[in-house]
Parts: structure tokens; C-alpha cells; sequence
């Protein structure tokens, strides 16, 4: 089953992009969309029955062929299946199936070619190959075969960018995208020999259980005594921020919005801009033990996070602003990876792919409404004249901005998808602890008010007020067919539930999570600072109780005081590493039991922590890591901030776009710099003009015309067309004809040959 | 007992005969008017012998008291002989009944010079091979200048005449010091007297023979001959000169080395390997000033000797075995491309001038694909059988340590490469000018087709070069044990 799932949409960009000659256009794209449907129902499948405890260690894999096996490096083409797949198998293969859907619609007419040019199999075929690497990427089970993958999106995003090929801007941006995150594949790749150098391998199954190992080790290079696991994690990250287009290596995302619409709701919202994430999720065992790299994570992500967010407060372009928006939302992601939740990362991932595909999607409808018309102070009033439209874009804003009820708990919170992932962020970022965790939480705070900006200012810009622009365009804006408004509706329902559904798995109590992700968990001994904060110290004491129980079940521990109870849940914590299955499934009752009295008492309690050593279960979580319990104490302000700020934005929008048009204008040219800071994206593009690209030009330009054209070429070509014609013309001349001369040739050579014999026998 | 001796030499004794015979009844009959029916007979024979020697001939077996050696090696050499010599005379059949030239005793004298051919290898003896060797040179210099009414063609046999003769005694003073100093003509008696230490005086001896070899298969600095020869004469003596001599001399080559001085291989080792790398570079050098397709062809032979002498020059039952398969895929392509020049006419007129193939492939794709292949695989791309040639000789070197020797070759090859594709680009890219417009004849056009076929696919797995390999690895081994 994973072996189609995983082939499915190769067959599929295979049979769509060779053979649409012979099947024809339509065909080939309906076999592609089949095919990718068909991977997504098995996602789903493998989503819905995967059982972390059915299998050691909470993953399984399954080997496809022998690749490459080369000294000591031995590596399979094989598939790993575990919790963090499978949530990205459903993401990917979900989208993808709803994105093929839409670009029936989307891409049946396209002015960019010519009438009777065939552009949709092609399009389709790279869509269907694009999954196929990101399933790749996602399925592997050694770092080389994610490579792969993450090169192959590479690929296809190139190729998706620059679809419309006769736009010079198109293919400088997917230029752009293919050479910034070369940067970023250089530290990855660099991080993968510093693993094997290590670690003597590549296979996760290997390298994931020696993170703490790590952390002991040291690289020397250049002299330089370097932590192992803080640099293998530091060059991982420089990786997974060229891919997920963090601060520094950003820049092409925004460009990237030149390819279709579709695809960037697929390629640049939902699924390749999320590998980074992946990535460092994948990795946490080794991340866990790097503290200097988690930071510099946190800071990379919330500096990006709010960075994306001021620029997107003044981008024109609906997709850029959406854009924006992703980069920040990635920044958030990376923050709560950061922190070492990294169950809260790949919950914003979900969330965030289903709300931000649907949001570009959404944008698509408009943008084909107007007829490819991209700015939005050229819309306006749409309101009426694209209803489904409006009302799937104001489902996807209202979960982007975070609106739900706070302080409301019915075994999850009340709201919608990005209200719970997004708290769950802020309030991880904010047990993270005094210092970097608070800046991060004000970071990010402040970027969701901007968020709540900046979303609300494109609904209103776009569906509210007068009609702007070209009338033309307006009177004949339609709404879009049904192919393109079914995936709209299927990505509402998961902008609207994805986060009250799955929000015990991700960012419930530790023993939820815990069993989602396949880590081994125990009952928390708890200290004596935790009663002080009067958590509930009764139902402290019972769960003791019940644990004791639990032991005495097994005959491994005694009768004892309460106190001496919770003693003996710390060492069974301590042994349960190496305790064999009777134990576990014991620890599980109690689990279960405590559970339920949790439920049953004030929520925000939790008990339990994480035990599981490096490489057990999906993610890893440190002795010492006990962000997700403290996130779940936070006080009460800390869960309101975020509210307030989606409040203050989406009053401020109201207010200069709804109430009082006439303030932005005025606004802007007040504080004229700033507002060009902003629009000019922080100048980070003509910086990087400056610094990288025309330094770059003048070396290329140097070397081509000095180093290739004058020397190379002019050494080959002498050699060719001067010392080679000068022996041939020598050498026709000695023959001369004369027979005298041919005699003498031959005695000389007798000569020769007789001098040399005698000379080097002597 | 002689009678056993003589069983031995069947198919020479066959061939002899039926040249004698031939000869006769010609003379006593319509003359020329029998040079067809001659012609296809002689072919037919020759066929006939190949198969007979290369399904009957088994084991290693001497003759008159080791003067004649019938051994796997020389069946390899002899069928290879026989084979190319036939395919060269099926192919002249139309160009010599054309030019006037179809005289009953051409296929005549190509008997002659196929026997001597054929003791040539079979050599056992330093004056057997004297013997075979001129039986062969006379023949050939008579066909070289077969067109006697043509200054050039005159010329060209002269011209080799002469240098044959001065380098038949520039071998023969090889012998007489080999005789001087072990005191046999024996290859197996002088094997014995020179293994160890060599004197001064045998090292002459060695350098000299040597050099007459080194003569016939025109490695330079002893090509000289070559490409007034191969322009002089009429080109279906030329198509000859560069086959079935060529696969002769180069085994004759490889007999004395190793037979007569096995020895002492480090010292002939060094010289062959001189020779090697001289004609490989003056071949492919001095081929790229040329206008006509059959001096070029002249120096596209020496720069492929040079090559076969790589395999010779490693020393090595391997090196031999490279040898021996880049002589087979050698020929078949000169047979090929000769199949091509044979027929290059322009207003009835036959012509060798390499321009007049421009945009030759706009009119006759069919053919100029065929020439396509056969340059390329002359030239060394792979797929196609010319690349394992060049590829079984360089790792023969490889093998033998002499990686210089290897570097060179891969060098001049690419040198040597721009000749071969000027021919392909000229035909494709080329000029449209007045070009050829000579009809082919059947037997012309199968020679070309196969063996581009035979060039083209003989990489194709299950085909693996039609199978030489394994003779050859034989024939090697009985040579080199």
C-alpha cells in the first residue's frame, strides 16, 4: 500500500506528461488527478489506522531496493512510516488532490500561450511529480533519500515558477528560487556529511538514537573545536531556511508568486515551504541536544515571523501578500520546533496548510474572476458578485487571523483552525521561559496582530467598498466554475476543525501527545514547586496512588507512603527505558486512569512527560524539556494576548479601510520612509543585489570572458587551430615524393631506434 | 613422411594450384574475357578455405621440421586473411570492369600475395617468413601498378618496390645477425639462445627485423610508402593494401616478438611501443591536411597500426588478444568505407576528392547514415566496434603498466577524431557543390550496408562482437604461452 502511495503520482506525471499525444489533453489530466486522488485515500488510510504502538519505536519501514552500498555507507530506497508522515502524507497528498481539481478550472484558459498550445498535461504532469518528491521527501528513512526529495521539489518548483515561460519575470524568479536555496541545500548537504563523519551513517534508524551521543562529541575543523550537535543542527536549519524561506534566505518566496496560482498553494503555502519544518521536526532527537541551535531557531522564526508580517501590512498584490503571510506563519512554526514542541509545529503545519492553501485558492477564484488582474486596489465590491468565493476567503481569514473563544475549554478549545495552533505557538513560545521565550512571545504576538491586519485590509480591499479599477473587468467578473470552488469547500472544513479535532494529539496533555507521536511517557514525579502553585494537589495525590497500584500490579515495588509513591513513579519513569512490554502496558492504564480523572477535574494539568530515549516515536523530547506542561500553565494574560491582537487588527482595519478610507493614504505619507521601508520589503533584494548578485555577475562575467573565452578557448584553439596545423603542414611537407627522401626517413629511423637500443641496453 | 608435411599445407598448396591453373586457362582461352568468372571463383575459394581452416584446424602442429607452424593463432590470422580478401575482390568486381582493368591475372596475383600472406603467419622460421613475405611483397607491387598505362600508377609501384626492397634488406640483415649470434633461423632455436642476457650484436639483429616488419605495416618512421602508394594505385588495390597485408603483417609482427624473442620482452617492448606512439600521432596529424579520401585513408591506416602496435607493444597474452580484435574491427571497416570510395564517381569519372562529398546526405541518406557509422566507429565513439578496439588495446596497456603509452593514444585519438568527423560534418553540413552521382552496384552497396550493420550493432548484447573475442583470447594464448 505505501509502495503505491508512494508511486501513484510518479505513474501519473509519467503517463500525463509522455503520453497526452496519444490519450489526449483532458485525458491525461483526469489520470493524473485519479492517480494523486488514489494516493490520497491511502493517506488517509495510513493517517487513520496507524498505531505507533503496533511497532518498535513507533515507526516501521518498508525497503523498496538496495541503492547505494559503498564502503561503509549502506543506504535502501524504503519508506518510513511514522506519525510525522503520515500527518504529511495526509497534508501533501490532500492537497495536491484538491489542487489538480482546481486547475481543471484555473488552468483552462491562459492568455501566457497561444491558442491550440498545449500547456495543461505539462502542468499537470509537474504537479504530479511535484507530490512524488515530496512524498519522497516525507517517506524517507535516510537523510540521502530525503535529499532526493528535497532536491525533486526543488525541481519541480523551478519548473512550476517559470511555467510561464515567455514572462522574463517568471523565469527570474524561478532562477531566484532555484539559487537561494542552493544556499540553503549547501548547509544541509554540509550537515549530512558532518552526520556521517559522526556517525558513520546516514539511516535515520541509526543516527536519530546517537542525538545525545552527539552532544558529547566534537568536530575539528580548520582548527576549530566545534560542538558536533549544535553544528550538525546549525547547518540542518541553514537548510531547512532556504527551503522554508526564513530571514536571509526569504527572498524568493515572494517572487515565487509568479508561477500559477495553484501551485502556489500547493508548492509555496501548504507542502514544500513546510519540509523545513519537517526537517528539523524529523531531526529533534539531534536538536534536542543542540540548545545553541534551538535558539537560534527560535530567534530565526520570530524575527521572521514578525519581518513578513510588517511587510505584508502594505504589499498591493493579493498574492503577495498571502505570501508574506506564509513566510510568517513558517516563522511561527520554526519558533514552537525551536522551543522543543515539536508537536505544536507540525499542528500550525496542518492547520496552516489547510487555511493558507484554501486563502490562495480563494485568491485564485478572484484573480480568475478579474481576469488576472493581481492588484488589489483594483478591486473592491466583490462581494456580491463572487459569493462562494468571499464567503470560503473569509472562512480561510477568520482561521488565519486566530478568532475563536479563549478561555473556553470543552476538551479543546472553541475556534477556529489557527486560533487553537496559533495559541498553541504563542503560549509554548512563552513557557519557553524568561528572556528568549518572552521576546519570541511579544514577536510573535505582534505579528499576529499585524496578521489580523494586514488579512482583514485584503477582504476588505477585495470584497468591500467601491468597485475600483477597470469597470470592464468588474462588470464581467464571474464566479468560478465548480471545479475550482469544490476544493474551497473541502479546504473550509479543515480551516474550521483541523484545530478543535486534532487538538489533543498535538497540544493536549503529554499522554495524548505522547501516543499520537509513539513516544514512551511516564507520570511526572512531581516537586515540590508545583504544589506551591496549587495545581490541584489532590488529583496529584490520586494519580500517585494510581501509579502505585499500577506497580505493585507488576510486583515490582512496594507498599508505600504517597509521598514515597511518587518516589517510586520517578524511578519507574527512570526505568522504563529498558522495562519490558508487561510494564508499559501497565504504565498505560495508569496513564489512562489519570486521564480521565484530568478531564473529569481543571484542565491544564499535566502529569506525565516524555521518556522515550532518542529515537523512540516520532519526535523527541529532552529529560530536561518541559515546555508543552509549562505551556499549558501559562497565565491567563498570556492566553488573551493573542486575542487582543487579532481584536486591535481587525479593528484598525475596519477603521482605515471600511470607516475611514482617506487614513492609509494619509498615513503613508506621513511617515513616507517607513511606509517605503516596508513596501520595499526591508530593501533585503537590493542588498542582496548589492552584496551577492552583482559581485556574482562581475566574477561570472570575468571568468567567462577572461578564464573560459581567452584562456580555455584560446588554449584549446591555438592548440587546435595553430600547433596542430603547423605539424600537418611540416609533416606533408616531408612528403615530398622522392623516393630518396622516403629511403632516408626510414635509415634515420633505423638510426633512431638503434642508438636508443644500444644507449639504454648498455 | 613428407606426405604428412604437406597435409599440413593444404590449403596453401590448394591455393598455388589453383593459381597455376587459373593462369593456364586463361592464357589458353578468352583471356580476359574469363577475369570475371575468375574473379568470383578466386572469392568463392577463398571463402571456402576460411571455413575449411576455421572448422578443421585443431591443436598446434609444424611442418618440415618446424618451418611451418599450424597453430591456433595462425588460423585466427589466415581466416581473418582470407575473409577480407574476398570481400575486397567482390567488391573491385564493378569498379575494375568499369575503369578496364578486370585482367585475368589481377584475382591471379591476389592468390599469390593471399599464400604468401598465409605462410607469413604460419612462419616458423626466420627464412620461411622471408620467404612468405616476398611471395606476397612481389605480388603486390605488380598490382600495385596494374594500371600501367597510368604514370601514377606506375610510380606507385616503383616507389614501393624500392622502399620493399630496402626494407626486405633491412630484415634480412636482421636475420643474418640473428644467425650470426644464435646460429639458428629457427624461431624455437633462437628463443632458446637469447633468453637472459642479450648480446649487442642479436639487439641489432632484433632492431633490424623489426624494421623491415615495421615497413609492411607501414608504422611510422617506415610509413612513407603509404600514401603515395594507396593514391597511386587503382583503389581497389588500395582498398587491399589496407586490409588483408595490414592483418598479415601485424600477426607476422606479433609471431617474431613473441615466438622468436618471448624472451625478452623488455627490450622489443620499447621499440614497439616507439613505433606505437609515432604513427598514431603522425597518422592523425598529418591526415588532417589531406583532400583525398584515399591518402587519408593511408594515414587513418598508419594511426590505426599505431594503435594495434599498443596491444603488441604491452607484451602481454591480453595485449595480443586487443591486437588481434582491433585488426578484425579494423578491416571491417576499411571494407566498409572502401565499399564507399569504390564507387565515388562524378560524370563517369571516379574521383577521390574529399569536398565532392558535401551535402551528400541531402541525396543519399541511406548511405551517408552507413558512412556516418563507419566514420564515427573509425574515429572511436562508442557504441560502436571502433571504441572496444581502441578500448581492449588501452587496456591492455593500462594493464601492462604503460599508462603513458595508453595517455598518448587516447590523445591522438582525439586528434585524430577531427578527420574522421570533417568527413560526416561535409556530408551533412557541407556545401551543396556538383557531387557525386555514380550508381552503386549490389555488391558495393551489400559491403557498405553490412558492414555498417556489422559496425553499428556489433555492441548490441547477445551479439557481443560476433564472438572474436574467444578465438582471439585462444589464439593469444597459444602465442604468448
Amino acid at each position: 500500500m505505501e509502495q503505491i502511495l508512494l508511486f501513484a503520482p510518479l505513474v501519473g506525471a509519467l503517463i500525463c506528461g509522455f503520453s497526452w499525444r496519444l490519450i489526449g489533453q483532458q485525458a491525461a489530466c483526469v489520470v493524473a488527478t485519479l492517480f494523486l486522488a488514489l494516493s490520497c485515500l491511502l493517506s488517509w488510510i495510513i493517517f487513520l489506522t496507524f498505531d505507533p504502538d503496533a511497532h518498535a519505536n513507533g515507526y516501521y519501514t518498508e525497503s523498496v531496493m538496495t541503492w547505494i552500498q559503498s564502503g561503509t555507507l549502506f543506504t535502501d530506497w524504503a519508506i518510513r512510516i511514522d506519525r510525522l508522515t503520515a500527518i504529511m502524507l495526509i497534508v501533501i497528498t490532500t492537497v495536491s488532490a484538491l489542487v489538480h481539481l482546481y486547475s481543471f478550472g484555473y488552468m483552462a484558459h491562459d492568455e501566457n500561450f497561444k491558442e491550440g498550445e498545449s500547456y495543461r498535461p505539462r502542468f499537470f504532469a509537474y504537479l504530479s511529480f511535484f507530490t512524488f518528491a515530496m512524498l519522497m521527501l516525507v517517506t524517507a528513512d535516510n537523510l540521502l533519500q530525503l535529499f532526493f526529495g528535497w532536491e525533486g521539489v526543488g525541481v519541480a518548483s523551478y519548473l512550476l515558477i517559470g511555467f510561464y515561460y515567455r514572462k522574463p519575470s517568471a523565469g527570474a524568479a524561478a532562477m531566484k528560487a532555484f539559487i537561494v536555496n542552493r544556499v540553503g541545500d549547501f548547509g544541509f548537504l554540509l550537515g549530512i556529511f558532518a552526520i556521517f563523519w559522526m556517525t558513520d551513517s546516514i539511516q535515520f534508524d541509526v543516527i536519530l538514537p546517537m542525538g545525545a551521543e552527539l552532544a558529547e562529541m566534537s568536530i575539528t575543523f580548520l582548527g576549530m573545536e566545534l560542538d558536533a550537535a549544535n553544528t550538525i543542527a546549525f547547518l540542518l536549519f541553514i537548510g531547512a531556511m532556504g527551503k522554508s524561506a526564513q530571514l536571509l534566505l526569504h527572498t524568493w518566496l515572494p517572487d515565487a508568486m509568479e508561477g500559477p496560482t495553484p501551485v502556489s498553494a500547493l508548492i509555496h503555502a501548504a507542502t514544500m515551504v513546510t519540509a523545513g519544518v519537517f526537517l528539523v521536526c524529523r531531526m529533534s532527537p539531534i536538536i534536542e541536544y543542540a540548545p545553541v541551535a534551538g535558539n537560534f531557531i527560535v530567534i530565526v522564526g520570530a524575527v521572521t515571523a514578525f519581518f513578513a508580517a510588517t511587510v505584508g501590512l502594505v504589499q498591493n498584490d493579493i498574492k503577495r501578500v498571502i505570501a508574506y503571510s506564509t513566510c510568517s506563519q513558517l516563522g511561527y512554526m520554526f519558533v514552537a520546533a525551536g522551543v522543543g514542541v515539536y508537536s505544536v509545529a507540525m499542528f500550525h503545519l496542518l492547520t496552516h496548510a489547510f487555511f493558507k492553501a484554501m486563502l490562495f485558492l480563494g485568491a485564485g477564484s478572484v484573480i480568475h474572476a478579474m481576469h488576472h488582474e493581481q492588484d488589489m486596489r483594483n478591486y473592491g465590491g466583490l462581494r456580491k458578485k463572487i459569493p462562494y468565493t468571499f464567503w470560503a476567503m473569509m472562512l480561510g481569514t477568520l482561521a488565519i487571523t486566530g478568532v475563536g473563544i479563549p478561555l473556553l475549554y470543552l476538551g479543546f478549545p472553541v475556534g477556529f483552525a489557527g486560533f487553537v495552533s496559533k495559541d498553541a505557538v504563542i503560549e509554548s513560545a512563552f513557557a519557553f521561559g524568561p528572556g528568549l521565550g518572552e521576546f519570541a512571545f511579544w514577536m510573535l504576538v505582534i505579528s499576529a496582530l499585524f496578521t489580523s491586519f494586514y488579512s482583514w485590509r485584503l477582504m476588505f480591499l477585495t470584497f468591500y467598498g467601491e468597485a475600483r479599477g477597470n469597470k470592464h473587468t468588474h462588470d464581467h467578473a464571474h464566479e468560478s466554475p465548480k471545479t475550482m470552488l469544490v476544493p474551497l469547500g473541502v479546504l473550509a472544513v479543515g480551516a474550521v476543525f483541523a484545530g478543535m479535532v486534532w487538538y489533543g494529539p498535538f497540544f493536549g496533555h503529554t499522554d495524548s501527545v505522547a501516543r499520537f507521536f509513539g513516544v514512551p511517557y511516564a507520570e511526572e514525579g512531581h516537586g515540590e514547586e508545583h504544589a506551591d502553585e496549587g495545581h490541584g494537589e489532590e488529583a496529584m495525590a490520586e494519580v500517585a496512588g494510581a501509579a502505585e497500584e499500577a506497580v505493585a500490579g507488576t510486583g515490582a515495588a512496594d507498599e508505600a507512603e504517597t509521598g514515597a509513591a511518587e518516589e517510586a513513579a520517578t524511578e519507574m519513569a527512570a526505568a522504563d527505558e529498558g522495562t519490558g512490554a508487561e510494564e508499559e502496558h501497565a504504565e498505560a492504564a495508569a496513564g489512562e486512569e489519570a486521564h480521565a480523572m484530568d478531564e473529569a477535574g481543571d484542565h491544564g494539568e499535566a502529569h506525565y512527560v516524555f521518556t522515550g530515549a532518542p529515537g523512540e516515536g516520532a519526535i523527541h523530547h529532552a529529560p530536561d524539556n518541559h515546555v508543552l506542561n509549562d505551556a499549558h500553565s501559562v497565565p491567563v494574560w498570556v492566553k488573551l494576548a493573542p486575542f487582543f491582537a487579532m481584536l486591535i487588527g481587525f479593528a484598525t482595519a475596519y477603521l482605515f479601510y471600511i470607516a475611514n478610507p482617506s487614513i492609509p493614504g494619509r498615513l503613508a505619507a506621513q511617515q513616507r520612509p517607513l511606509y517605503n521601508f516596508l513596501l520595499n520589503k526591508w530593501y533585503f533584494d537590493e542588498i542582496y543585489d548589492f552584496l551577492f548578485v552583482r559581485p556574482a555577475r562581475r566574477l561570472g562575467r570575468f571568468l567567462w570572458k577572461g578564464g573560459d573565452g581567452a584562456v580555455i578557448d584560446g588554449g584549446i584553439n591555438g592548440l587546435a587551430m595553430g600547433i596542430v596545423p603547423f605539424f600537418t603542414r611540416n609533416l606533408n611537407r616531408l612528403q615530398s615524393g622522392y623516393i630518396f627522401h622516403y629511403a632516408f626517413a626510414m635509415v634515420l629511423g633505423i638510426v633512431i631506434l638503434i642508438t636508443w637500443m644500444t644507449l639504454s641496453a648498455g | 613422411m613428407i606426405g604428412a608435411d604437406l597435409a599440413i599445407l593444404t590449403p596453401e598448396i590448394v591455393l598455388s594450384l589453383f593459381a597455376m591453373a587459373g593462369l593456364m586457362a586463361a592464357v589458353y582461352t578468352s583471356k580476359d574475357g574469363l577475369a570475371p568468372a575468375l574473379t568470383w571463383g578466386t572469392a568463392l575459394l577463398f571463402v571456402i578455405m576460411a571455413f575449411y581452416i576455421g572448422i578443421t584446424g585443431e591443436g598446434s602442429r609444424t611442418a618440415f621440421d618446424g618451418m611451418f607452424v599450424e597453430d591456433s593463432f595462425s588460423r585466427f590470422a589466415k581466416v581473418t586473411i582470407l575473409l577480407s580478401a574476398a570481400a575486397i575482390l567482390a567488391i573491385s568486381q564493378d569498379y575494375m570492369s568499369k575503369a578496364g582493368l578486370l585482367r585475368f591475372e589481377f584475382p591471379m596475383l591476389i592468390v599469390l600475395a593471399v599464400v604468401g600472406m598465409m605462410l607469413m603467419v604460419s612462419a616458423g622460421d626466420m627464412l620461411a617468413l622471408y620467404m612468405g613475405l616476398e611471395l606476397q611483397s612481389l605480388a603486390l607491387y605488380v598490382v600495385a601498378s596494374l594500371r600501367r598505362d597510368s604514370v601514377r600508377s606506375t610510380e606507385a609501384g616503383l616507389k614501393y618496390f624500392v622502399l620493399g626492397a630496402l626494407s626486405s634488406g633491412l630484415l634480412l640483415y636482421g636475420v643474418s645477425l640473428t644467425y650470426g649470434y644464435t646460429g639458428t633461423t629457427q624461431f624455437a632455436g633462437i628463443i632458446a639462445a637469447s633468453g637472459g642476457e642479450m648480446s649487442l650484436g642479436l639487439l641489432f639483429g632484433l632492431v633490424f627485423i623489426l624494421a623491415g616488419m615495421a615497413f609492411k605495416v607501414s608504422a611510422a618512421p617506415f610509413h612513407m610508402w603509404t600514401p603515395d602508394v594507396y593514391e597511386g594505385s587503382p583503389t581497389p588495390v588500395t582498398a587491399l593494401f589496407a586490409t588483408a597485408p595490414k592483418v598479415a603483417a601485424m600477426a607476422l609482427f606479433a609471431r617474431v616478438v613473441h615466438d622468436a624473442f618471448g624472451g625478452v620482452v623488455g627490450d622489443w617492448q620499447q621499440v614497439v611501443a616507439f613505433l606505437s606512439v609515432i604513427s598514431m600521432f603522425l597518422g592523425a596529424i598529418a591526415a588532417i591536411g589531406q583532400t583525398d579520401i584515399k591518402r587519408l585513408m593511408a594515414y587513418s591506416s598508419i594511426s590505426h597500426m599505431g594503435f594495434a602496435l599498443m596491444g603488441l607493444a604491452a607484451g602481454t597474452a591480453v595485449g595480443v588478444e586487443a591486437m588481434l580484435i582491433y585488426m578484425a574491427i579494423y578491416v571491417a571497416m576499411n571494407i566498409g568505407t572502401f565499399a564507399f570510395i569504390l564507387t565515388m564517381e562524378r560524370d563517369g569519372r571516379h574521383v577521390t576528392d574529399i569536398s565532392s562529398l558535401g551535402a551528400f546526405a541531402s541525396k543519399e541518406p541511406g548511405k551517408a547514415m552507413a558512412i556516418l557509422v563507419l566514420m564515427f566507429s573509425l574515429a572511436g565513439v562508442p557504441p560502436l566496434l571502433g571504441f572496444f578496439g581502441k578500448y581492449a588495446v588501452l587496456t591492455a596497456a593500462v594493464d601492462a603498466e604503460m599508462i603513458w603509452l595508453a595517455v598518448a593514444g587516447v590523445i591522438a585519438s582525439v586528434i585524430g577524431a577531427f578527420y574522421y568527423i570533417r568527413i560526416v560534418y561535409l556530408m551533412y553540413f557541407g556545401e551543396e557543390r556538383k557531387g557525386l552521382d555514380g550508381r552503386m552496384g549490389l555488391a558495393t552497396y551489400v559491403g557498405l550496408i553490412a558492414m555498417a550493420l556489422v559496425i553499428g550493432l556489433g555492441w548490441v548484447p547477445g551479439i557481443n562482437l560476433f564472438g572474436i573475442e574467444g578465438p582471439a583470447e585462444i589464439a593469444a594464448a597459444m602465442l604468448t604461452r
